[in-house]
This record gives C-alpha cells, sequence and structure tokens, in this order.
C-alpha cells in the first residue's frame, strides 16, 4: 500500500531523479523553489511524463517507462490542489463542484454536492463565482472539488502561499482537520518549513531534484542527516566540522569545539545548532558555553534574532557567524549590547552530520 | 434601371460558408497546437501562417493551380464530373484560406492565455479532453474566438484577390461585393460602387458590433462584477 515513486526527468539544465515511498496519511515535501517539488507532483498526476522510472500507487502501475505504461490523468483519481487553486472561472462554487461528477443520476449528485458544501463551510456562497468569494473561501472550494471525485491521492502543491498570514494558520488547521478524513496518501508540497512541521507527520526533503533525506518530521529538524536537509528546514547556523573524540568536535570558521549529545561518527562533517536552541548561558551552565560579541541585531514581533560572532569583536553588521534566536523576554538579560555575551550551545542540540 | 443585388448574395453565401468552415476549423487546429507542443511545431505554424503575410494573388495562384482542371484536385473532382473553378464554391475555398491564419492566430493566442492548471486540474478530475474543449477551454478562451471570428468574417467579406485568380468575375455566379466595387468603378459607375461601399460598411460595422457586445457580457460575468 502507499506511493512507491522512482522516476527520472530530464531538462535543459536540470534533472529529476526521486526514489520516494511513501505510507497513507499525510507526507510532506520541503524544498527550495525551483528544486522540482511540482515538477514530482505532475508527474504524480500524469500531467508530466517521466523520462524513465515507475510510479505505483497501491499496487496500480500509473507510469512504467520499460512497460510503456503511461495513464492518462484522467484515469488516475490523483485530487490536485493548485497554489492557485485553478477554479473554473466561469462556473458557479456548485458548478465548480459539480462538474467531474458525470456518472451520478442528478439526485445523486445534489446530494454529494450539497454534503461537500455544507462539510466545506461554503453553501452560503454556492451561486456566486470563483472571483467573487476569498482567497480562503477559494482554497476550500478547490478542496471539495478535488476530493468531489473521491481520488485514491491528494497532491497539495503549496496551498497556503496565496493566503495572508492571518488566514493561514486557520486554514491549516481547517485542512488538517479534514485531511485526517481523508483515507489515501496526500503529499503536501512547501518551501515553509513551518507549514511543513505543522501538518505532516513524515517529510521528504528535496534538493536539485534529488531527495536529500527523508523519516519523520522530529528526526529531521533535530538530526538533519545532510548540511542540505538542515538548512531547508531552516538551520542558520551550520558550519564544516570536524571529530575530536566520540562526543565533541571542532569548528574552525567558530573557533569552538562543542560537545554534542550525538555520537561522532565520522572525521569530517558539519556540526550545527538551530539559532532557537542558541541559548544566553544561565546559571549552571558549564559546559559548552563561549563568549560572543554582537554585530547585529533583528527585531520580529515576538522574537530577537541576534547576529552573533565568537571569540573577537565584530567588524561592522556583516560580520557574524552565528545566529541566536530569543524571545523578548530573555533580551531583557543583555545590559550592554556592545559587550560579548555568553552563549550556551546545549549538547542535546548540537547536531552532527557526515554529508 | 435595376440595380442587381446578386453580389449581395454572394458576397453572403461565401462569407458566412468561410466563416463557419474557419470558425471550427480554426479552434480545432489552434487547440491541437496549443496542447502539443513538438519539433514540428514552428514548421507546421509557419505554413499554417502563410496565407497571412503572401500577397492574396499568390495564395489565389496556389489555389488554382490545386483546383485548376489540370491541378492534382481539380482532376481528381473532373473524374467525378465536378468542376469548381470559377463557381461561388471556388470563392468560399479562396476566402477560407486567406481568412484561416487569422482564426487560427487569434483562437491560439487565446486558448494560450488560460491558466494551464485549470486545464489541468479538469484532467485530474477525470474530465474528457473533449469536455474539457467544450466547457473549459471555449468558453474561457470566447472573448479571444469571438474577435477572430469577427477578423475572419471581415477578412471573407472583403476578399478579392485569391476570389479573383480562381472564381473569377462572373456577375450573378461568382461577383462578390468587391469584385461589383471594383468593376463598378472601372466602369465609372460610380454611383454603383458607392452603394456596394455603403452596404459593406454597414455589415462590417454590425459584425464588430455583435461580437463585441457578446465578448463582453462573458468577461464581465467572469471577473466577478457585480460583486456584493
Amino acid at each position: 500500500m502507499g506511493l512507491n515513486v522512482d522516476i527520472e526527468k530530464r531538462f535543459p539544465g536540470f534533472s529529476l531523479k526521486i526514489k520516494l515511498d511513501c505510507a497513507p496519511g499525510v507526507t510532506g515535501i520541503l524544498g527550495a523553489s525551483g528544486s522540482g517539488k511540482s515538477m514530482l507532483l505532475n508527474c504524480i498526476a500524469g500531467l508530466v511524463k517521466p523520462d524513465a522510472g515507475t510510479i505505483v500507487l497501491d499496487g496500480r502501475m500509473f507510469f512504467d517507462a520499460s512497460k510503456r505504461i503511461h495513464i492518462t490523468p484522467q484515469h488516475r483519481k490523483a485530487g490536485i490542489l493548485f497554489q492557485n487553486y485553478a477554479l473554473f472561472p466561469h462556473m458557479t462554487i456548485r458548478d465548480n463542484i459539480a462538474f467531474a461528477l458525470d456518472g451520478l443520476t442528478p439526485g445523486e449528485k445534489d446530494e454529494k454536492v450539497g454534503a461537500l458544501l455544507k462539510r466545506f463551510n461554503i453553501a452560503d456562497f454556492a451561486g456566486r463565482y470563483p472571483a467573487q468569494i476569498s482567497g480562503g473561501q477559494q482554497q476550500r472550494v478547490a478542496l471539495a472539488r478535488a476530493l468531489a471525485v473521491e481520488p485514491d491521492i491528494l497532491l497539495l502543491d503549496e496551498p497556503f502561499s496565496a493566503l495572508d498570514q492571518h488566514l493561514k494558520t486557520r486554514m491549516m488547521k481547517d485542512m488538517a482537520e479534514l485531511l485526517k478524513d481523508f483515507k489515501g496518501c496526500a503529499l503536501f508540497v512547501t518551501h515553509n518549513m513551518e507549514e511543513a512541521y505543522r501538518l505532516c507527520a513524515r517529510l521528504v526533503i528535496i534538493n536539485s531534484g534529488r531527495v536529500e533525506a527523508s523519516g519523520p518530521r522530529q528526526e529531521i529538524f533535530e538530526r538533519p542527516e545532510s548540511y542540505e536537509t538542515a538548512v531547508i528546514t531552516g538551520c542558520k547556523n551550520i558550519r564544516p566540522a570536524v571529530r575530536v573524540s566520540d562526543h565533541s568536535v571542532r569548528v574552525p570558521d567558530w573557533g569552538l569545539t562543542l560537545t554534542s549529545a550525538m555520537e561522532i561518527g565520522a572525521e569530517k562533517g558539519f556540526a550545527g545548532i538551530r539559532s532557537n536552541h542558541l541559548r544566553l548561558a544561565g546559571e549552571g551552565d558549564a559546559d559548552n558555553c563561549f563568549a560572543a560579541w554582537i554585530a547585529d541585531v533583528s527585531e520580529a514581533p515576538f522574537t530577537t534574532t541576534l547576529y552573533l560572532k565568537p571569540g573577537s569583536k565584530p567588524d561592522g553588521a556583516e560580520d557574524y557567524q552565528l545566529q541566536c534566536e530569543l524571545k523578548r523576554d530573555q533580551l531583557r538579560e543583555i545590559a550592554d549590547f556592545s559587550q560579548p555575551v555568553t552563549l550556551h550551545f546545549d549538547p542535546a542540540h548540537v547536531f552532527f552530520t557526515e554529508h | 434601371m435595376s440595380f442587381d443585388l446578386s453580389p449581395a448574395w454572394i458576397s453572403v453565401k461565401v462569407t458566412l460558408v468561410a466563416t463557419v468552415v474557419n470558425f471550427f476549423l480554426g479552434i480545432a487546429i489552434a487547440w491541437g497546437m496549443t496542447k502539443h507542443r513538438g519539433k514540428w511545431q514552428g514548421l507546421l505554424d509557419g505554413v499554417l501562417t502563410l496565407p497571412l503575410v503572401l500577397p492574396p494573388t499568390v495564395a489565389g495562384f496556389a489555389l488554382l493551380m490545386l483546383i485548376g482542371i489540370h491541378g492534382p484536385v481539380g482532376r481528381l473532382l473532373g473524374l467525378f464530373g465536378v468542376k469548381i473553378i470559377f463557381t461561388w464554391y471556388a470563392a468560399a475555398l479562396a476566402s477560407i484560406l486567406v481568412a484561416f491564419p487569422l482564426m487560427y492566430r487569434t483562437a491560439r493566442g487565446a486558448f494560450e492565455q488560460i491558466d494551464p492548471n485549470i486545464l489541468n486540474a479538469a484532467r485530474t478530475l477525470g474530465v474528457s479532453e473533449r469536455r474539457i474543449f467544450w466547457r473549459v477551454a471555449v468558453p474561457l478562451a470566447w472573448p479571444g474566438i469571438a474577435a477572430a471570428t469577427a477578423l475572419c468574417f471581415a477578412r471573407s467579406l472583403g476578399e478579392f484577390g485569391a476570389t479573383m485568380m480562381v472564381a473569377g468575375n462572373i456577375p450573378g455566379r461568382t461577383q462578390s461585393i468587391p469584385l461589383a466595387i471594383y468593376f463598378a468603378v472601372q466602369n465609372d459607375d460610380t454611383r454603383t460602387a458607392l452603394i456596394w461601399v455603403g452596404i459593406i460598411f454597414v455589415i462590417s460595422l454590425a459584425v464588430l458590433f455583435f461580437m463585441n457586445a457578446r465578448s463582453t457580457d462573458k468577461t464581465k460575468k467572469r471577473l466577478g462584477a457585480g460583486r456584493s
């Protein structure tokens, strides 16, 4: 059961070579723009034909290059939710949802559409056109339309990127709720690590058309298996490192030797710590504490990012090597921004990766 | 003195046939060219657009070579005792040929303007290509298709050069309004020429007006005019 993809697709200057297996449930595909994640969805939906490989869903062969099998998108039952929702602008909301319900009698159709309108809370404007409703409402209509034909797999292509921030959080909750009822595989493609983490228990990281890492979200975020994975999942502090002992590494760029709870399994690699795990040293912190100067400060509504240089005084605002994200109240502990602060690299959060 | 109205009927007959044929042929080929991209597409596109850039007499000459009694198509038809050269059928063919690129080009532009995601969404919903064409692509491209049809109609109505080559100027049989105007002026009959100019002016304006009104109606609905 589930989705098994093993495909290759070449373009001038870019190639996609992806192998991934997804169990039923929501899997997040996280990658930067241009990493090939939307192309992957198009291949699964049958909108783009890969050059080689196979795509199998629940034992059904969607694509097999060696056997020249390429099922048309019409016969894959792969529902896709586009970033711009792609509603039919010349049809009412009701007609949009009912459009593909061909095999049903008018009575069954009305009943089904009515149930979907109610479930997605869009019954009030069933008679309007897509241009007359808000972005959040359009998204619900698009999802209702996709689910109306009872797809075997749902492909969500950056569904939240066109929404306002304040709508986004609520829509994500709604989406999570609606996806709970969906029994098949759902692939959720995004470049936003927060969305991916919130919505998906399992993540696949994609970089330049290749699978960089995959696994439970906690593992991917806590112990990234490669430099790229760390960067894509939002790690700001990661540098080349060399092994010193079983649980300590030297990071020459920072001029620091860090202790890690992880076992250092290779002579060379990368060591890092997330900016929100880097703390100002408090009482009782003895290990992994180092002095650093503040090069720059950037304030967000609820957190503040310090740009720091360990070891010596920075030469301007751009001369920093570490980022530390603090809550407002922690910031008050700093009396003088021109003096060095002591940073604590919690060994539990210092990670090491060979690649 | 009686006024011979036959050029009007010939013009209307030829123009309507040419517009209807080009309407279906043009949007079908435009849709095919929008959907399939291959290495021969550039060449094919060039061939389909050629009649637009060629002088009408050249297009007419090519058609004459093809359907004339010694041409391949002409001979084939001759076997069945059919001769289309110097009939209104030939005039219709000439109109179809020279007006086709306008229909094809404009309709293709309109199809290419459609967000591919909308068409792809319909595909993943299991909607057949035929239904997507009629229920999604054509309605969304309608303003462009309407404009294309109007252009096509106007071009057919005014067709002169190619028609002269293959249909000639036979009063009551192949003499359309533009030919009637030309020969009226040749014969120093300014009054007749003026009447035909007036008639063709009225027909052209009426068609453009009708097409514009229709396409704006559709567009209004789509862009959500009258939102509350």
